[in-house]
This record gives structure tokens, C-alpha cells and sequence, in this order.
């Protein structure tokens, strides 16, 4: 009870407005009239989706299927980037889908985004990877912060999968801790000249074009960092070798080494000292797509494991008839479930322009370690059958296990959770 | 000339979805069950549209009759290329008592009034599996008929369709106007582009009852009863070809 009190203590400070308060549950205020459970448009997205949305689910379901989940394996065992694939992907409008159409995107929301995200993972966790820093990573911040003229020049190219784009913000010295950037861009006339390593560049090989974080004043730790848009190939520029990974082994992650790279000047994205904001906003929006491409990969090995617990025989009778193994597949069900609502929370709050940051982080924690756990899961259920790459089970579980860790790891999702905490319930 | 072409599409259970039979026997269970659309009119809506890609058409029209739910149906065909949709209202209630006869009375007077001058439908619907309403409807136009079309090409007036017959592939010319039935290897159905859905969301749908048509919609038949096929009784093994050859004279087989 003390602990009832302490935490209705805790409520009485919150000195954000309430559109309702009415008591819910333990005397907690419930925000009745959620404003994105009562708009029009997403009305009745807790139990079915829009109708577009469902149309654009079974376009890529079907694209997924029939395309991507094939040679999905092949892609992953031979290491092979999926360049027709992505080519098709460009051609059913999965390339640009947030973008506006004057630009050349889809002009879809991040609600069909995450959706889109999840079937074209489900086939294929690298399509869904390469997809995802297209759209998120790269064409996201040009478009949140880009110029009129910036926009035009490297988001269309960028729509139809002919060309894709990157994002460098890691480096060998700080991952989690971005705003310790080392690479820096000096000005020299109408231009800046880029010295350092990116590490951890997803499209690293493919991609034609960049947004690269450098520090443009050292002394001002985070807020002297600024963002560019760096055309690829360019003199100056170099790659660093093919990382060997885990898993997503279709897509190409490599280094990026400036040494004395000369860009133009107009290349800067958004204004001097904005690049850790713009990071930080494009990882945002960059998490409910990495919480799609998750819960694709954990509906792709749970799909594997009911299947197979259908079929293989033990005692005479298939395996799913044990209570045990039906346990397993209801918890795998149950976690991809809350997952999603979560994923589709965070995308319709940033849609309607809500604050997601929190939710954002929600979901892509739940979603990834909900990977983690379906991968971990299936493999169990099939056995040595799961332990072999005969069957996919054992590439989901190395594909999920990335999804905790880039665009932030799980320890940072938590991080931001808690930061969003402390400030609504003013707790410091 | 350019073609006028009425499509046909049915909203039908999905094909991936494992059918049930209804408690009461008289149907099966559509409720809470994905629907999409008949796979055949699908194959019909991307003839429709390629025609028009190759300039032989000018106009696509997609109808579906069916309760409010069909215009996603319509949907799904604007998204792949028709122009616009008509949707005919059947409340679900009497959805399954509609028979071939009523779509066909409905597409016909749809092709008389659209001035359409070719109607393309699937083969059959893989709910019911009737494969009538290209034939009847044909017959209520007085235009001929090209049914299980795997290949359509046009000539002056006329259009060459090679048919899938048993036993081979038959070639027949009929005269425009004229009805055709999609088969199975007639084409493979675009997909439906994101932008494409975007832009369905922006082409027209009407909307009108099988009165707004002067088609009676009173069931002329029945149904008795619906139940689940029988289930396979489990096989034996045998040891040798003599003892295979026994039993199947056992069994009257030969």
C-alpha cells in the first residue's frame, strides 16, 4: 500500500494537463480521450487497420513471399546484397514511402512505414535493413532539415532504388556516445574538409550518398556538431573492409575514412551545431521502422516454429500437441503482439505530430528483444533441426539479435525511457 | 477503336484461409475470416489493364456486388490499374444467397448501360466455384463468348483468344462485343504499387442497389445443407507388388 500511496504521490505532481481524470486502475489518471485512439482516421487501428494499410500489407506480403523469402538464405550464406530486389522494392514505392510525392516518394505515413517495415523483413531481414537506412536514416533527415534545393537534388534520385543512401554517425571510439564525435569539418572558403572514421555504415558499399556528423566546434562538445550530405564516390573518401557479421549478411557494413574530404558548403544539412538534434530526431523516427523490421524477423521464426511443431512427429504425435511446446509459441504470440501495438503507437503519435520519442524507444526495445526471444525460441522448438542452416530458424536468430543494438542498444532505449520518465513525472 | 471493359470481381474467403462449415450447416463461417479478392478476377482486372497499357482499351471498370466490404475489392483493382468502380450493394445477409444468374443479369445491364464493349471475368469463383456468370451473362447479351482464356489478342473487330480445352489449346476469333473468362495462365497479376494505392484511394466508386438495375435478386434455389468433405480414411502399407495387386482386385479397383 505504501507503495499505492508513493506512486499516487508521484501522480499529484505532474503538472502536465490531463484531458481526463478520471481514475483508472489502482487510482491511476487515465488519459481517456487519447488523442490518437480517437481521431477518425486511426479509429479503429486496435483492431484493424486503414483500408490502405491493409492494401499496402499485402502488397509486400505477397512481394515478400514470393520474392525475397526464397532467396532469402542465399542472400544471407553467400553474403549477396539483394540489388534487384531492392530495384523492385524502389518500383512498389517501398524506397521513399514517408516521402511526399512532389518529391518522387509514396507520400505514405510511418504508420504504413513500420508496417511495410515488418512484412519486408519477415521475408527478408537484409531487404528489410536496406530499406529501413534508405528511408529513415537517409532520405528522413534530408527531408526533416533539408533546403528546398537539397531536397530535390538527393531525395528523388534516391526514390525508385536505383540509388541508395547512408547514415554515418558512429565511429570507432563512440557509438552510444554520439555527441563525443571525433571526425571533424573544417571551413576553408566555400567549403568544408572532413577528417575521421565512421564506423558501422549499413549500404556502406552501395549507397551513392551519405548524411555524415562531424564536429565543426570541438569545443562545444554535442552542440558543435554539424550534419553534411556527402555524394559517394568522392575524392577523399575511402572504405574500410566488409565487416564479417552475425547476421543481415545481404547488406554491406563497412567503415567510411575521410582524409581531408572537400564538400561544398551547401551541403550542410540544417544549420552549424544542429547535427546532434538531427541525429537524435532521425534515430527517433529511424527506431519504429528497426521495431518493424524486428517484429518481422520474430513473426518470420515464429511462423518456422508452428509450422514445424505441426509437422514433426515425437510419441506419436506432433509436438504442438505438447503442452509444453504450446507454451512456448503462446508466449512467442503474446510478446509479438504487445510489440506490434506498441510499434503502431509510436508511429501514429508521430504521424498525427505528437511527441513519440518515448514510445519510439518502447517499441524497439520490445520489438527487438522480442526477436531475440522468438529467434532463441524457435531454435528450441525445432531442435538440431533449428541448430542447422537447413531451416531459417538459425538465420533469425543471428539476424535478430542486431535489432538490439544499432540505432541504439537496448541499454540506450532504456536510457531515453527513463529520461522521458523523469521529465513527465518531473521526478529530479 | 478503343475498348470500353467491365471487369468483374468478387470479394471471396481468402485462399490461404482453412474453411470452416457453420454450426448450422447452411453455409460457412465468414465472420472475422480474411477475404480477398477472387484470384481469377484478379488475372481479369490485369488483362483489363494491360489492354489498356497496349491502347486497345481506354477505360477499365471494375464491379463488384457484395455487401460494404467489396469496395476494398474495388480498391485493390483501381490500385492495380482500372479507372474506376462500381459497386453493387448486396447486404451480407444476402450475399450467399446471390447466384451467378443475378451477377450476370447485374453485369450485363452494368455493359449495356456503361456502353462497354468487352466484360472480363474469372474463370470461376474459388468460393462457390460456379463458373456460370461468364456464360449466362453472355447469353443475356447476345455477345459471343471466349471462356478459360489463356491468351487474348486483338484484331480488327474481332479478338483472337486461345482457350485452355482438355486435351490442348483451341483458337477461336469471336466478334466484338464480346465476354471473356480468365484462366489460370492467362497472365500473373501485377502487384499493387504503394503509389498506386495512393492514387486508388482518389478514383471514383459508385454506388447502386440491383434495383437501381431492375434485377430481381430472389434466390432460385435452396440450400439444403453444407457439410465438410469426408475425411481420408489412413491408407495401408503392403509388402510387395503381389500383395498390392490383391488388394486393389479386393477392392474392385481392377
Amino acid at each position: 500500500m505504501a507503495v499505492v500511496n508513493q506512486l499516487m504521490g508521484t501522480f499529484s505532481r505532474i503538472s502536465r494537463p490531463l484531458v481526463s481524470t478520471h481514475k483508472g486502475w489502482r487510482g491511476q489518471p487515465q488519459n481517456l480521450a487519447q488523442p490518437w485512439l480517437s481521431s477518425v482516421r486511426h479509429s479503429s487501428i486496435l483492431a484493424e487497420l486503414p483500408e490502405t494499410h491493409e492494401m499496402l500489407r499485402k502488397t509486400c506480403r505477397d512481394f515478400a513471399e514470393a520474392e525475397l523469402q526464397p532467396l532469402a538464405g542465399k542472400f544471407d550464406k553467400q553474403g549477396l546484397y539483394p540489388r534487384e530486389q531492392v530495384k523492385t522494392m524502389g518500383d512498389l514505392g517501398l524506397m521513399a514511402l514517408a516521402v511526399p510525392e512532389e518529391y518522387g516518394g509514396t507520400g505514405m505515413d510511418y504508420l504504413a512505414y513500420a508496417i511495410a517495415m515488418e512484412e519486408i523483413s519477415r521475408g527478408c531481414a537484409t531487404a528489410g535493413v536496406i530499406m529501413s537506412v534508405n528511408n529513415s536514416l537517409y532520405i528522413g533527415p534530408v527531408q526533416t532539415f533539408g533546403s528546398e534545393k537539397q531536397k530535390e537534388e538527393w531525395i528523388t534520385p534516391f526514390t525508385t532504388g536505383e540509388h541508395v543512401g547512408c547514415f554515418a554517425l558512429s565511429e570507432p571510439g563512440n557509438g552510444s556516445d554520439a555527441g563525443a564525435a571525433s571526425t571533424i569539418a573544417t571551413e576553408e572558403a566555400d567549403s568544408f574538409i572532413l577528417n575521421g572514421t565512421k564506423s558501422w555504415i549499413t549500404n556502406g558499399y552501395e549507397s551513392e550518398a551519405t548524411v555524415v556528423f562531424a564536429a565543426t566546434d570541438k569545443s562545444k562538445k554535442h552542440k558543435g556538431i554539424s550534419a553534411f550530405i556527402v555524394p559517394k564516390p568522392i575524392e577523399g573518401l575511402s572504405l574500410g573492409k566488409k565487416e564479417d557479421k552475425l547476421g543481415i549478411r545481404g547488406s554491406s557494413t563497412c567503415n567510411l575514412i575521410f582524409e581531408d574530404c572537400q564538400i561544398p558548403s551547401e551541403n550542410m544539412l540544417g544549420a552549424p551545431g544542429m547535427g546532434f538534434k538531427i541525429a537524435m530526431m532521425t534515430l527517433d523516427a529511424g527506431r519504429i521502422g528497426i521495431a518493424g523490421q524486428a517484429l518481422g524477423i520474430a513473426q518470420a521464426a515464429f511462423d518456422c516454429a508452428i509450422d514445424y511443431a505441426g509437422k514433426r512427429m515425437a510419441f506419436n504425435a506432433p509436438i504442438l500437441k505438447m503442452q509444453v511446446i504450446q507454451q512456448k509459441l503462446a508466449d512467442m504470440a503474446l510478446k509479438i503482439e504487445s510489440a506490434r501495438l506498441l510499434t503502431y503507437k509510436a508511429a501514429v503519435l508521430k504521424d498525427e505530430g505528437k511527441p513519440y520519442t518515448k514510445f519510439a524507444a518502447m517499441a524497439k526495445l520490445a520489438a527487438s528483444e522480442t526477436a531475440t526471444f522468438c529467434g532463441h525460441q524457435a531454435i528450441q522448438i525445432l531442435g538440431g533441426m533449428g541448430y542447422v542452416s537447413d531451416m531459417p530458424a538459425e538465420r533469425h536468430y543471428r539476424d535478430a539479435r542486431i535489432t538490439e543494438i544499432y540505432e541504439g542498444t537496448s541499454e540506450i532505449q532504456r536510457l531515453v525511457i527513463a529520461g522521458n520518465l523523469i521529465k513527465e513525472y518531473q521526478a529530479l | 477503336m478503343s475498348l470500353r471493359v467491365l471487369v468483374g470481381c468478387k470479394r471471396v474467403i481468402d485462399y490461404a484461409v482453412k474453411i470452416r462449415v457453420r454450426p448450422d450447416k447452411m453455409g460457412v463461417v465468414t465472420d472475422g475470416v480474411k477475404h480477398s479478392m477472387n484470384p481469377f478476377d484478379e488475372i481479369a482486372i490485369e488483362e483489363a489493364v494491360r489492354l489498356k497499357e497496349k491502347k486497345i482499351a481506354k477505360e477499365v471498370i471494375a464491379v463488384s456486388c457484395g455487401p460494404t466490404q467489396a469496395q476494398e475489392t474495388i480498391r485493390t483493382a483501381l490500385a492495380m490499374g482500372a479507372d474506376r468502380g462500381i459497386h453493387v450493394e448486396i447486404p451480407a445477409k444476402e450475399m450467399e444467397k446471390l447466384e451467378p444468374l443475378h451477377v450476370s443479369k447485374i453485369l450485363a445491364k452494368l455493359a449495356e448501360k456503361e456502353g462497354a464493349e468487352l466484360l472480363i471475368v474469372g474463370k470461376q469463383a474459388i468460393d462457390d466455384d460456379s463458373n456460370a456468370t461468364a456464360q449466362m451473362t453472355a447469353a443475356l447479351l447476345e455477345w459471343p463468348q471466349a471462356t478459360f482464356a489463356s491468351k487474348i489478342e486483338k484484331t480488327d473487330g474481332t479478338l483472337l483468344v486461345v482457350r485452355e480445352v482438355d486435351g490442348g489449346l483451341e483458337t477461336i476469333k469471336v466478334k466484338l462485343p464480346a465476354v471473356v473468362s480468365a484462366d489460370l495462365r492467362l497472365n500473373e497479376p501485377r502487384y499493387a504499387t504503394l503509389p498506386n494505392i495512393m492514387k486508388a484511394k482518389k478514383k471514383k466508386i459508385v454506388k447502386m442497389k440491383p434495383a437501381d438495375l431492375g434485377v430481381d435478386t430472389t434466390a432460385h434455389f435452396e440450400v439444403v445443407e453444407v457439410c465438410d468433405p469426408p475425411s481420408r480414411e489412413a491408407g495401408i502399407k503392403v509388402e510387395d507388388v503381389d500383395a498390392l495387386v490383391s488388394k486393389l482386385k479386393e477392392a474392385g479397383r481392377i
